[in-house]
């Protein structure tokens, strides 16, 4: 008996060290290590001491917050409003669909609607307001972030709202309270846990997006992970790329604190 | 009145969520029939984007390289991950099952970026040179996880007192996994691969890392092509991995429809047979 629950545990084990330990061990300890080899600490020292470096990390952040804000603003009402439909369960699937489509699709497609002679601009043209640089902004990158992200929002908001036991409406409607005061007091309160998890899913992708910042965004550096990936694929310095790495997961760390107590798995579709 | 009016909205709402939602899309496989040769001005339609991408042998071949992943990434991830799940659901202190879950969710919340990079290191010091055996070792490591949290609930749903019941009936291991248990989490298990296989299909950044010069995947492949600009052979492309994409979720909600029912079936018949062959005794 004992025997056969040890083997079960050997392909499994050693993936766990070889595929989840031993690659953040090795981050770690590359983050430590100079362009020759050695040991060094210059990977930090230049990290914290030069303000370029800060700038970037702080404007990854702001980035960050405000597609995590953008996409919660688009996903609240739409949660909301789809579990108050009829046939909720099959309008949810249509509209968590486009998730399954390539990433990169998406985002190429958005190079076509927004650039000089797209869509949006020929829109712009007819309404009046006339052609604007629109893709490789900072805009464009936030919308087509927040996009790509909304339906990781939008699924434990919708979950939170269909936990709410329904007397709970019931009982505030008895007790007088308008529609408005039912939500205010009772609704939101109750999906807080939602969104704190949409929170969580959402906000370390948008420190991380890296092909979005080079398609989309302009080819600039101005997210961490676009540093990471600029290190390690395009200068080569391995160390420093690890160095941004870590303090990646040392954010991530912290998300996972702050937003922390019960975290549910809602990203994915089931 | 106003009951009416906010139904109005909301319904507006809603609606234009949902064209946004399928904008991109649409608008790319639109743009897919168009002779023009931009995604501007629809001048005129044509098939000739789509012969093109079955004309380009370099494409095709990238195709068949990233299914073959994606299928046999999948497989290993949904045979290890069910081991894992399966070792964790036998594991007796709760502490250890808490650890093993904590760490098995380590990949799944890691941002792209830092999986990529950190399997570049690992596998350029274990010397193995980047291509096929790499970009699928790294498929298989980063699909285990889901493939586990696919599995482990549905093990747990299980009664332990059909194991219990397999062992008094005289069933050894091997036929007690293979009866009892692996029948009753085959749709867990198939869930998992659904997952590792759409997982592998869709990852860009992880690939991107540990992909060297001679070896592609599509999605590696669409970026090098987007960042020249557009060609309207992406689009056609896009709409028939949009097609595919389709059949993929549809077929996966027949199977697992399929296989619920015919779980359900078969336990009854099973609780029959196992009723009969204690009679017999």
């Amino acid at each position: 008996m004992g025997k056969w629950k040890t083997f079960y545990l050997i392909p499994y084990g050693l993936w766990l060290l070889l595929f989840v330990i031993a690659p953040v061990a090795l981050i770690v300890y590359q983050s430590f290590v100079d362009v020759n080899g050695g040991f060094t600490l210059s990977n930090y020292q230049n990290f914290f001491g030069i303000s370029a470096y800060l700038k970037m990390t702080f404007n990854s952040v702001v980035y960050a917050c405000l597609i995590t804000l953008v996409t919660l603003l688009i996903s609240y009402p739409t949660a909301y409003f789809l579990s108050q439909m009829k046939h909720k369960q099959l309008w949810l699937m249509l509209i968590i669909l486009p998730t399954w489509i390539n990433i990169l699709l998406k985002a190429y497609a958005f190079i076509g609607i927004f650039s000089g002679d797209g869509t949006v601009n020929h829109f712009l043209e007819f309404i009046g307001i006339g052609r604007q640089q629109i893709l490789f902004t900072d805009l464009s990158f936030i919308l087509v972030a927040a996009y790509i992200e909304l339906p990781f929002m939008i699924l434990p908001i919708f979950n939170a709202l269909e936990e709410i036991n329904p007397s709970l409406l019931s009982a505030s409607r008895d007790l007088g309270a308008s529609t408005f005061q039912t939500f205010r007091r009772v609704v939101f309160p109750l999906t807080l846990n939602g969104v704190k998890s949409g929170v969580q899913i959402v906000f370390i992708p948008a420190l991380s997006l890296f092909m979005l910042t080079r398609l989309i965004g302009g080819n600039r550096v101005i997210t961490l992970g676009t540093a990471v990936e600029e290190n390690f694929l395009v200068t080569q310095n391995w160390g420093m790329g690890s160095t941004i790495g870590v303090v990646l997961i040392v954010a991530m760390a912290l998300m996972m604190l702050l937003t922390g107590e019960k975290k549910k798995e809602g990203g994915h579709v089931q | 009145m106003k009951k009416g009016t906010f139904l109005r909205w909301r319904n507006v709402y809603l609606v234009t969520a949902f064209l946004v939602m399928y904008l991109p899309i649409f608008y790319l496989i639109f743009y897919s029939f168009n002779s023009g040769g931009d995604m501007n001005r629809f001048t005129g339609f044509t098939w000739e984007n789509y012969s093109a991408v079955f004309e380009d042998s370099r494409l095709m071949l990238i195709v068949v390289d990233t299914f073959l992943v994606a299928f046999l990434s999948a497989l290993l991830a949904a045979i290890i991950g069910t081991c894992g799940a399966l070792g964790i659901y036998y594991m007796k202190r709760r502490q250890m099952r808490t650890l093993f879950l904590s760490l098995n969710n380590i990949l799944l919340v890691s941002p792209d970026v830092i999986i990529g990079a950190s399997f570049l290191i690992f596998l350029t010091i274990l010397g193995i040179r980047l291509g096929f055996t790499s970009v699928m070792l790294s498929h298989i490591a980063f699909s285990i996880p889901i493939v586990v949290l696919m599995v482990l609930p549905k093990l747990q749903e299980m009664n332990p007192s059909l194991i219990q019941a397999a062992k008094d009936l005289g069933a050894n291991q091997w036929t007690t996994l293979t009866k009892v248990i692996l029948p009753f989490i085959t749709p867990g298990i198939i869930a998992g691969y659904f997952m590792a296989f759409t997982y592998s299909l869709d990852d860009f950044a992880v690939t991107f890392f540990v992909t060297g010069n001679g070896f592609s995947t599509l999605s590696v492949e669409i970026y090098s092509r987007a960042r020249q600009g557009i060609s309207l052979d992406i689009n056609a492309l896009s709409a028939l991995m949009f097609l595919f994409s389709l059949l993929l979720v549809v077929g996966y909600y027949f199977i697992s429809h399929e296989k619920k029912v015919e779980s359900t079936k078969k336990r009854k018949e099973d609780r029959v047979a196992e009723k009969k062959a204690v009679e017999t005794l």
